[in-house]
């Protein structure tokens, strides 16, 4: 029981943290928001779990990654390659030349379903894919580059990279990925129509809930020996390395980790928003995802959550008002976060628990204190 | 190479960076049980021959032999795992992490993924943790993190952490560095105790300390073997004096 306290829920700040942030994605919002911005926070939560994996890869294990869109594109592709094979039954694509393929297909000349689509009939393969083929495309990426010790910036721009090269391919195979706009008109999933309210009500509580069991399971590997050994590999690889361990092993299986969970978001993405695209699955996409880590404290879990909902929010706000300024925006923001404040807001939130507010409590109580013995408020406090 | 009964056989070990060969044919034998500290001027190739028996740097050319198994070629941590530790020059320990916390990291535990995810803190990590703190003095000091030691007492953490491995060969990199005399005395006596069970190969410029703790000296200079034997007798050897001592 005490383990389980102290492994799972991270001791008395790990579980008021988890408390907090149950009751606001359980009952605050929920009770308050009205179900389209229910649905547009359930779309936000899905880019939390992506921003959850950079947290265990880039704040954790300092490797950070400018391709999070990939996995969370090739999550909701999967995702989405089920629920259009499912809308495109021989009786609603009568009209087409070749009945019961994705209408895309049609239009581009297809006669067959590409055998790439075949598995994706089946309900339980494509859940199963939605983290197996994030998390296997990272194996193969990250044995290749962390075998052959790719790190550092190197790697963010490969990975970058690599975002770009999976969006413009999936962009240029128009007849078997539906192209630039993407797979759309998904329907139901086994049966299940889920575009009704009643439908998007149960897909954000899943995510939300969801969301909060990765939470507890990446406490508990983080409490563990691994989080120990993920500060050691982002301080000292080399003491690591000559510890005995395969760092690159390590990395490895940490970028499979956020993938898989990058893949989990995307998939819930497309469950909620009812379709996907290329645009969606890119650069800019993928920094966003960092810029969710960096805003919430790269290094803290729920920082992460927060991190995407407040940079969400204020991207629907803002870019509703002035479309143009956006992305000048979210780049000077993050530069902004990165410079001054490393932490984030967990960070902030860490300074005025532990150091700001008890400065303040002990003054409350005992009256200023005499000049002399001030405590060192302003310098601390300048270093977020 | 034949079978030796040495525990650390290096032979025609070469390696050239560009055209400079950094070390060049060296012939090395060290036995079990041995305190070897090798000395020579700055550039004499004493760090990169460390570097290559635990497989930081691949040599050009030689054989590198570990209780007679080949290490060249092998990677850095298979090195570590059949017995090899190594002690960087600056100390390198996990900052955020506490004493206690860094000697369990480098427990032999728990060293694959999915061993590390299983790996539990039992009574016999927890007792090892303590015996290597005593050893290196930090008992008291468990629960505080890396970033607040001392100089000295970050780098009997390293030899600690080291410690944990159980290694055969333990090799240290100018241990004394940068450490106060009573810290060089306490080291001196830390080396001599932990040198009983294993083979120990130490670089040091300090005269002082070297002939406190050396059983043998080896001298490099240019990366070959200048001169070999006990501390006194190396000290009065021409060459040795010509090229190092006499400076």
């Amino acid at each position: 029981m005490n383990t389980l306290y102290h492994r799972v829920l991270a001791g008395k700040s790990g579980t008021s943290g988890l408390i907090a942030m149950a009751a606001l994605l359980l009952v605050v919002l929920p009770c308050t928001l009205n179900i389209f911005w229910i649905n547009v926070v359930g779309k936000y939560l899905c880019f939390a779990f992506a921003a959850l994996g950079l947290v265990v890869l880039w704040g954790k294990t300092g490797v950070l990654s400018l391709g999070q869109g990939l996995f969370f594109g090739l999550g909701g592709y999967c995702m989405a390659m089920f629920l259009k094979l499912e809308a495109s039954d021989p009786i609603s694509t009568k009209i087409q030349s070749t009945p019961g393929i994705p209408d895309f297909m049609d239009w581009n000349q297809l006669k067959h379903l590409p055998a790439l689509w075949v598995p994706f009939k089946s309900l339980p393969f494509s859940l199963f894919a939605v983290v197996a083929l994030p998390a296997l495309v990272a194996f193969i990426i990250g044995l290749a580059m962390f075998k052959r010790r790719v790190g550092g910036v190197y790697f963010a721009v490969i990975t970058q990279a690599l975002a770009l090269i999976f969006s413009l391919a999936i962009d240029g195979n128009q007849g078997y990925t539906g192209g630039r706009n993407g797979i759309t008109d998904l329907k139901t999933m086994g049966g299940w129509d889920i575009r009704t309210h009643h439908a998007q009500y149960i897909l954000y509580f899943a995510t939300a809930l969801l969301l909060l069991i990765a939470v507890v399971l990446l406490q508990w590997l983080l409490s563990g020996k691994m989080g120990k050994m993920l500060v050691a590999l982002r301080e000292r690889e080399d003491r690591v390395r000559f510890s005995g361990y395969d760092v690159s092993m390590f990395k490895v299986f940490v970028f499979c980790l956020a993938a898989g969970l990058s893949g989990v978001g995307g998939a819930l993405f497309v469950l909620q928003v009812g379709f996907i695209a290329p645009s969606l699955v890119g650069i800019v996409p993928s920094i966003e995802m960092v810029i969710f880590a960096a805003v919430g404290g790269r290094a803290s879990l729920y920082g992460a959550i927060y991190g995407a909902l407040l940079v969400n929010a204020g991207k629907s706000l803002f870019s509703e008002s002035f479309p143009q300024a956006w992305l000048f925006c979210m780049g000077g923001l993050f530069i902004g976060v990165v410079v001054l404040f490393p932490n984030g807001v967990a960070g902030g939130w860490d300074w005025w628990c532990k150091q700001a507010w008890p400065v303040i409590l002990t003054r409350l109580k005992d009256g200023p204190p005499p000049p002399a013995t001030l405590p060192p408020i302003t310098a601390k406090g300048e270093a977020p | 190479m034949s079978e030796t009964n040495f525990l650390l056989a290096i032979e025609d070990l070469t390696v050239s960076f560009d055209g400079f060969k950094a070390v060049d044919s060296l012939n090395l034998y060290v036995e079990k049980g041995e305190l070897r500290v090798i000395i020579g001027p700055n550039g004499a190739g004493k760090t990169t021959l460390l570097d290559m028996i635990c497989g930081k740097t691949q040599p050009t050319a030689g054989s590198i032999k570990f209780q007679n198994q080949e290490l060249v070629g092998q990677t850095e941590h298979a090195i570590v795992r059949t017995g090899v530790g190594r002690k960087f020059q600056t100390p390198s320990i996990y900052e955020n992490l506490t004493v206690f916390e860094n000697l369990e990291v480098s427990f032999p535990k728990g060293r694959s993924v999915f061993g590390c995810i299983a790996f539990r803190r039992t009574p016999e990590v927890i007792d090892r943790v303590h015996k290597v703190a005593d050893e290196i003095g930090l008992r008291e000091s468990l629960h505080v993190e890396g970033a607040f030691l001392s100089h000295g007492q970050k780098q009997w953490l390293e030899i600690g952490m080291l410690l944990m491995q159980e290694p055969e060969l333990l090799m240290l990199d100018e241990p004394v560095a940068g450490m106060s005399p009573a810290e060089r005395e306490q080291t001196a006596a830390l080396i001599q105790r932990i040198c009983r069970d294993r083979c120990i190969i130490v670089i040091e410029h300090d005269m002082e300390f070297v002939s406190r703790i050396a059983h043998k000296v080896t001298v490099l200079h240019l990366g070959k073997l200048l001169a070999e034997g006990s501390m006194e007798e190396v000290r009065n050897n021409p060459k040795v004096i010509e090229v190092y001592l006499g400076h």
